[in-house]
């Protein structure tokens, strides 16, 4: 079974987030980066599928070249190749222009099964995985925990809102777009570190794939939210900040 | 083009809160556009629900029936509303920002060459589309550029259900033509793993921890602060996802929705997906290292510190004024 993973490199959880001096987006110099979470789950879900059925796992992403260094944690994990979309202006496009990045650089690999995260922790659009979908022609299922292969195609677990599961059965080639928890994520290990330099990973140019790249959804201002709630922010050492905020649960909020 | 059309999702034969939050979107979108507002129901039978949507002050309500429309599926749900989208040619499509909005809507917006904008929490002149970036640290303000209909979900809660203005519209059928062999999920009926035995929704003292209690070894510090205050233990996603808690105890839109009186947040940034959750709360206090986090937002009282140190001096206090 062949299986595409598409990941994405996104501002690592705790980085400091500024905007930037046009307003339009943030400040990305000296920004730490990581793997997106979601991918990571539907990276750990097609390693396992391969596992189980053999195969092959490929990675692909789109961005500058700082996103090598994500392809190479996913090989270090334990996918055979990578495919790396060369895009300098990645934050312009909007999901559709990068689902169409994806699906032309995907079409040539034919694969049995399109892995990819459900949102990004940056945008949160949870968008590309079925726009990639239609543009390929390919039935879908988003928010899943678990996949089987079947005799055709694939069982999946699906997540409903308030604890409720589906399971739903398609055929391949499918895309599924994966939600976190469904594994637990493994570590790289030193070995796979070095198996990772020897990889292949292939930069393909955003050019020769899709020329459109104007948005129709077009991100026109970043700003601060607004506060929605006056805040009391409690000082003092964490002695002095907890006895103040039992104080005030019990005589101002009441609630204790 | 004309006319702004809202897709109507019901949740038990019901029209949804995340529904009648729409039509408020669609009429305030309606009122700054000069447009009329419309709402489309889709299922298999739909003259209940749309009974329901005909008392409020929409023009039109069509019922976009088919028997292949009974379970939702994406091919289906597409199928059906491009039918009705070609045949009406709306400015604006919206929808609640539903798990099932989010599986078929932006696949609805590709084959029309657009791109929805998702889970949106305000609505402004031009229009402009609010919708939160960096797990709510940062809004971005987006607009339509495109050449077709404009398609936007909006997050629950983010306009009232109770301001849709009620009135008398019009209901007519349209039956849109599918074929069993377009349909290419088979999806099973709904189930929950394991009966739920803890139920964090009526609980009046919750705590709830995130990651910032960076290891499960460390999970009884939160433990005693719960048991001093007399509280149920809840957690964000990312515990559950690590196996730390059991998902029965997950706070969030896809776990348990709480209200207590107090809700304390320790070491939780705060991604939409929590704050959903935890909106019934009446008092919420948050310890986070980040002071800029989101969970701030949603905050009566806050403590930026490390909750490793914050907690047991917060159980001692507790235990203090308890005696």
């Amino acid at each position: 079974m062949k299986i595409i993973v598409a990941i994405k490199q996104v501002p690592e959880r705790d980085a400091q987030i500024r905007i930037n001096a046009a307003g339009k987006w943030i400040e990305e110099s000296g920004l730490q980066y990581a793997l997106n979470e979601s991918d990571a789950y539907a990276l750990e879900e097609a390693l396992r599928l391969k596992e189980k059925h053999g195969g092959e796992v490929v990675v692909l992403t789109a961005g500058p070249e700082r996103v090598g260094a994500t392809i190479r944690e996913a090989l270090a994990k334990g996918a055979d190749r990578g495919l790396h979309i060369d895009c300098a202006d990645l934050t312009q496009r909007d999901a559709l222009g990068v689902a169409r990045l994806l699906a032309a650089a995907v079409k040539p690999e034919n694969p049995d099964l399109i892995l990819t995260g459900l949102q990004s922790d940056d945008l949160g659009q949870g968008q590309t995985g079925v726009i990639l979908a239609e543009l390929l022609g390919l039935p879908h299922s988003s928010l899943i925990l678990h996949v089987d292969k079947t005799e055709t195609g694939f069982t999946v677990k699906r997540e409903l809102e308030e604890g409720w599961f589906q399971l739903i059965e398609l055929p391949a080639p499918a895309v599924l777009t994966i939600q976190s928890g469904g594994n637990k994520l493994r570590y790289a290990t030193l070995m796979g570190i070095k198996r990772a330099k020897t990889k292949e990973v292939r930069a393909v140019p955003a050019s020769e794939l899709a020329a459109d790249s104007s948005p129709v959804a077009v991100l026109e201002r970043v700003s601060l939210p607004q506060k929605q709630k006056s805040t009391q922010m409690l000082s003092g050492s964490p002695k002095e900040a907890a006895a103040a905020l039992v104080e005030k649960l019990k005589f101002e909020a009441r609630v204790l | 083009m004309s006319g702004i059309w809202v897709v109507i999702e019901d949740r038990d034969g019901r029209v949804s809160r995340g529904s009648w939050e729409a039509v408020t979107a669609g009429q305030k979108l309606a009122a700054l556009s000069g447009q009329s507002t419309n709402a489309a129901v889709l299922g298999a039978q739909t003259e209940s629900l749309a009974a329901e949507v005909a008392a409020k002050a929409l023009a039109k309500i069509v019922r976009i029936e088919h028997p292949l429309l009974a379970a939702y599926t994406a091919d289906g749900f597409t199928l059906a509303l491009q039918q009705l989208i070609a045949a009406e040619k709306p400015d604006y499509v919206i929808f609640p920002h539903t798990y099932q909005v989010r599986d078929y809507a932006p696949k609805l917006a590709a084959r029309f060459g657009q791109v929805l904008i998702g889970d949106v929490t305000a609505i402004a002149d031009g229009p402009l589309f609010t919708r939160q970036l960096m797990q709510g640290r940062l809004n971005g303000s987006y607009r339509h550029s495109g050449n077709g209909p404009c398609f936007v979900s909006v997050q629950a809660g983010a306009f009232r259900a109770a301001e849709a203005q009620p009135g008398a519209a019009a209901v007519s059928l349209f039956s849109p033509t599918i074929e069993p062999a377009q349909i290419r999920t088979r999806p099973s009926e709904r189930f929950r793993d394991a009966a739920q035995t803890v139920d964090l929704g009526s609980a009046q003292l919750i705590v709830g921890v995130g990651r910032g209690i960076k290891d499960a070894a460390n999970l009884p510090l939160v433990q005693e602060l719960a048991t001093a205050l007399g509280a149920e233990l809840g957690a964000s996603r990312p515990i559950c996802d690590n196996g730390w808690l059991p998902m029965e105890r997950q706070i969030g839109s896809s776990g348990q929705t709480i209200a207590p009186r107090l809700y304390l947040a320790l070491g939780i940034s705060g991604a939409i997906q929590h704050l959903v959750g935890i909106k019934g709360s009446q008092c919420v206090v948050a310890v986070n290292k980040d002071p800029g986090a989101p969970i701030f937002e949603a905050a009566d009282y806050g403590i930026a510190g490390d909750l490793m140190e914050v907690v047991p001096a917060l159980t001692e206090a507790v235990k203090a004024a308890r005696q």
